[in-house]
């Protein structure tokens, strides 16, 4: 512990005007700016996701053609990935992680401001694509050579829209990691740091080490077009299934970055209505520290039908059925949170619940693609369609959808009306399984992914889960409704604890919460 | 390392970063728009772009600098910024660990398959029956569309005095530290000195290297996996250690003007660490590109 010597100067301005959210170093106007950018990639993306559904709800083709349908699968994908998850992510941490460790701010308050706004210019460049001659981009999210490098000109714009998202998230990462090491309120030991800030340490890690991957990977790509290397093509010695190992080497760790905040969340949600400390916390971390560290020597699950020798199909296969472990203590832990706990539900604890349940299932279909040879029918089915989006839009989307409602009033002062949050969540989990339930039976009966038409025997399923889509779509519009009606100060007072049973520094400070958390080191209990 | 402070500091608000991204974005832009086809507006995008973004890192960096000689950062400011370099840092290696894991895949798999070794032989056999595996990979299973190369890269000779300027480097920029930490200031200049000048040697030849390459041996790029991997790992350290050469500079620089203080001297050291990344990173080279 070091005491300084120097002067002190403390910057105590508080801008206003457009220039306060351009230039702002301030750790919650980012973090709004971060999370308004995530809504509304959540929407554009959503649209296109409507669209798919759309050409879906029937057998034959309607309303798209072929190469549109895959415009809209490979953007939907991108736009929700990149854009609305990964930045609703960074926004809560933004948001949370100064307050719950007793900040003043972020460490890096201007390279904080520099991931936000790399965002904006990065979608542009990605959706820009759209109206350009070709169209955008239809090789698939995973972009996937030589496929991917038959895109037309919206090829390069890919890559370096990839690029700016990628410098933005690892610049986010370098940040939350130096906060939570260097800005801790003294005595707030790592014993203490709320899970939410242990997951988001943990996510910082794989975003540093699996992000410049990705950007490498898709270097790889742009001068395989355009200067003439031969990495992926096998011509000059290289090797188009090389791309898919760099790719998911990046990509196994990137499914957890967008699923270890969400744990985090709802490590703070169950125990604040339970009423009860978290069961088993130091369990917890380990858990999710082994989590990260397996999602590292995992990645070739994706490639299992590829062709691999079969030590390789062996390995990646004992790694992967592994992971349920950690995965199993943590939901084993929330659970015996709630055992004898004196438990309410409010909405935010409806949606933690319904997150442990539904990502449980995604997390055995999980499972069930994580055998090899089980997955050789699996592989490029809906059923596969169906395991991501349990786990990521009943996991990471409804976490942050839960993060949302328990927040709210501490970042508003308001409360969200209670009626509308409930019905919120039970329109949304009603159609959001009956979206996407059904494409496990479309997957085990062979229907394939990213293909516009199908075959006849699978047209109710399709129909269901698109009626499904559009409910689930039309229900946010109720969460658009609640969280713009307490920001603009509608609702009830909401009190500095808000709930009877919230614990941490957090909860302390007013609500809303002054311009800077902590001016002083608090005393932590 | 948690420092504790009785009152915290954070920094006024910047333009700086919007710039940057605004830069960035031309940049990019642009050379998405040239290689789509449409110089003109492409290069005018990217060189706009570019110049941004210099002005943006003479800007930026020149504020902080200036709080900095001001005497506005305390301790905790000090070790957020080291923090924040010394993870910057990983990012990097697990960038190059990208083209490293580039080659080490296609030399231990991809080419001996297609020699037709191993279970995933049938390239091999209903493709390119007569290709032979070898490293350095010169015979192209179809040549057709490649430049062929005539000969590989050899360890001994340039490389090899590269690499001896890079250790050197790394040791004199360590006497300037050393230097610095004595109160030193003429040891500091002049290690820093040799330093970037080994630096800018160090470049002069790899430049030279490629001139060889393209001209003598036809290695180019476009000369099939041992060409671009070749090209790619070296390029990008190449690449790398311009950047770290003109931190040095700007280091030299304020040293040269009495910026520093044996205790308080974080530029010198994220400048020196970097260099001592692009250190390891070119030995992890010589070794897996040249030697083996
Ligand atoms: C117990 C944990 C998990 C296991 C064992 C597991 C296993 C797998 C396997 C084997 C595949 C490849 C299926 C195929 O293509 O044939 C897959 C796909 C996928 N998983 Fe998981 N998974 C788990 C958890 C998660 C989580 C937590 C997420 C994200 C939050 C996730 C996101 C995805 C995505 C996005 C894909 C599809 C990628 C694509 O091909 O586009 N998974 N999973
Ligand atoms: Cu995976």
């Amino acid at each position: 512990m070091t005491e300084i010597a120097l002067p002190q100067h403390h910057e105590h301005e508080h801008p206003s005007g457009i220039t306060r959210w351009l230039f702002t170093t301030n750790h919650k106007d980012i973090g709004t700016l971060y999370l308004l950018f995530a809504v509304s990639m959540l929407f554009i993306g959503g649209s296109f996701a409507m669209v798919v559904r759309l050409e879906l709800f029937q057998p034959g083709l309607q309303f798209v053609s072929p190469h549109f349908f895959n415009q809209m699968t490979t953007m939907h994908a991108l736009v929700m990935i990149f854009g609305a998850v990964m930045p609703a992510f960074v926004g809560l941490a933004n948001w949370m992680i100064p307050m719950m460790i007793g900040a003043p701010d972020m460490a890096l308050p201007r390279l904080n401001n520099w991931s936000f706004w790399l965002l904006p210019f990065a979608f542009t460049l990605l959706l820009s694509t759209l109206f350009m001659p070709g169209g955008a981009p239809s090789g698939g999210w995973t972009m996937y050579p030589p496929l991917v490098l038959q895109t037309g000109m919206a090829f390069p714009f890919l890559i370096f829209a990839v690029h700016l998202m990628g410098i933005s998230s690892v610049m986010g990462a370098i940040n939350v990691i130096t906060t939570v090491f260097n800005m801790r309120a003294p005595g707030m030991t790592y014993h203490k740091l709320p899970l939410f800030v242990w997951t988001w340490v943990v996510t910082a890690f794989l975003l540093i080490a699996a992000m410049p991957v990705l950007a490498g990977a898709v270097t790889m790509l742009l001068t395989d077009k355009y200067f003439g290397t031969s990495f992926f093509n096998a011509a000059g010695g290289g090797d188009p299934v090389m791309f898919q190992h760099v790719f998911w080497f990046f990509g196994h760790p990137e499914v957890y970055i967008m699923i270890l905040p969400a744990f985090g969340i709802v490590s703070q949600i169950v125990p604040t209505f339970a009423r009860k400390p978290l069961f088993g916390y130091t369990s917890m971390i380990y858990a999710v520290a082994s989590i990260a560290f397996l999602s590292f020597i995992v990645w070739a699950h994706h490639m299992f039908t590829v062709g691999m020798p079969l030590a390789g199909e062996l390995f990646f296969m004992y790694s992967t059925v592994l992971i349920a472990v950690p995965t199993g203590v943590k939901v084993f832990n929330w659970v015996a949170t709630m055992w004898r706990g004196s438990m309410s539900f409010e909405t935010p604890m409806l949606w933690a619940l319904c997150f442990i349940i539904l990502f449980s299932i995604g997390g055995f279909s999980g499972l069930m693609l994580g055998l090899a040879p089980a997955d050789f029918q699996y592989q490029d089915t809906y059923f596969v369609v169906a395991h991501f989006h349990y786990v990521l839009v009943t996991g990471a989307v409804f976490a942050i959808i839960a993060g949302v409602y328990f927040w709210l009033p501490k970042w508003t002062g308001r409360m969200y009306d209670e009626r509308l949050g409930k019905l919120h969540f039970w329109l949304s989990t009603i159609s959001v399984n009956l979206l996407f339930f059904p494409q496990h039976f479309l997957g085990l009966a062979g229907m394939p992914r990213r293909i516009p038409d199908y075959a006849v025997q699978y047209a109710e399923w399709n129909m269901l889960s698109s009626i499904g889509a559009f409910l689930f779509g039309a229900s946010q519009l109720i969460f658009v409704y609640v969280v713009v009606r307490a920001m603009s100060g509608h609702g009830e007072k909401a009190t500095d604890q808000v709930w009877e049973g919230a614990r941490g520094l957090e909860w302390t400070l007013s609500s809303p919460p002054p311009y800077h958390s902590f001016n002083e080191p608090p005393k932590v209990p | 390392m948690n420092t504790s402070v009785s009152h915290y500091y954070v920094p006024a608000s910047s333009h700086w970063p919007l710039v940057g991204s605004l830069g960035l974005f031309a940049l990019t832009g642009g050379s998405a728009l040239a290689l789509s086809g449409h110089l003109g507006l492409g290069s005018f995008g990217m060189g706009i772009g570019f110049v941004v973004f210099v002005i943006m890192l003479c800007g930026w960096f020149g504020a902080v600098i200036g709080e900095s000689q001001g005497g506005r950062y305390n301790d905790q400011v000090d070790v957020s910024f080291r923090w924040g370099m010394a993870w910057f840092i990983l990012s990097e290696v697990m960038f190059f660990a990208a083209f490293f894991g580039a080659l080490f895949y296609v030399r231990q798999f991809a080419v001996p398959w297609l020699g037709g070794s191993g279970d995933k032989a049938l390239a091999h056999e209903f493709l390119w029956p007569s290709f032979v595996a070898t490293w350095p990979l010169l015979q192209l299973p179809d040549a057709g569309q490649f430049t062929v190369a005539k000969q590989a890269m050899a360890a001994a000779g340039l490389p090899a005095v590269n690499t001896l300027i890079l250790l050197s480097s790394g040791a004199t920029v360590t006497w300037a530290h050393w230097g610095l930490k004595a109160g030193n200031r003429r040891q500091l200049v002049r290690g820093l000195w040799l330093t970037v000048g080994l630096g800018a040697l160090f470049l002069g030849l790899q430049a030279h290297e490629y001139w060889d390459a393209y001209t003598l041996m036809n290695l180019r790029l476009t000369s099939g996996i041992y060409g671009s991997t070749f090209f790619m790992l070296t390029g990008f350290h190449g690449a790398h250690v311009l950047i770290g050469a003109i931190m040095l500079s700007v280091v030299l620089a304020r040293s040269r003007r009495g910026h520093f203080t044996p205790t308080h001297h974080f530029a010198f050291e994220a400048a020196s660490w970097y260099w001592h990344f692009v250190d390891v990173v070119w030995l992890g080279l010589f070794v897996t590109v040249y030697l083996l």
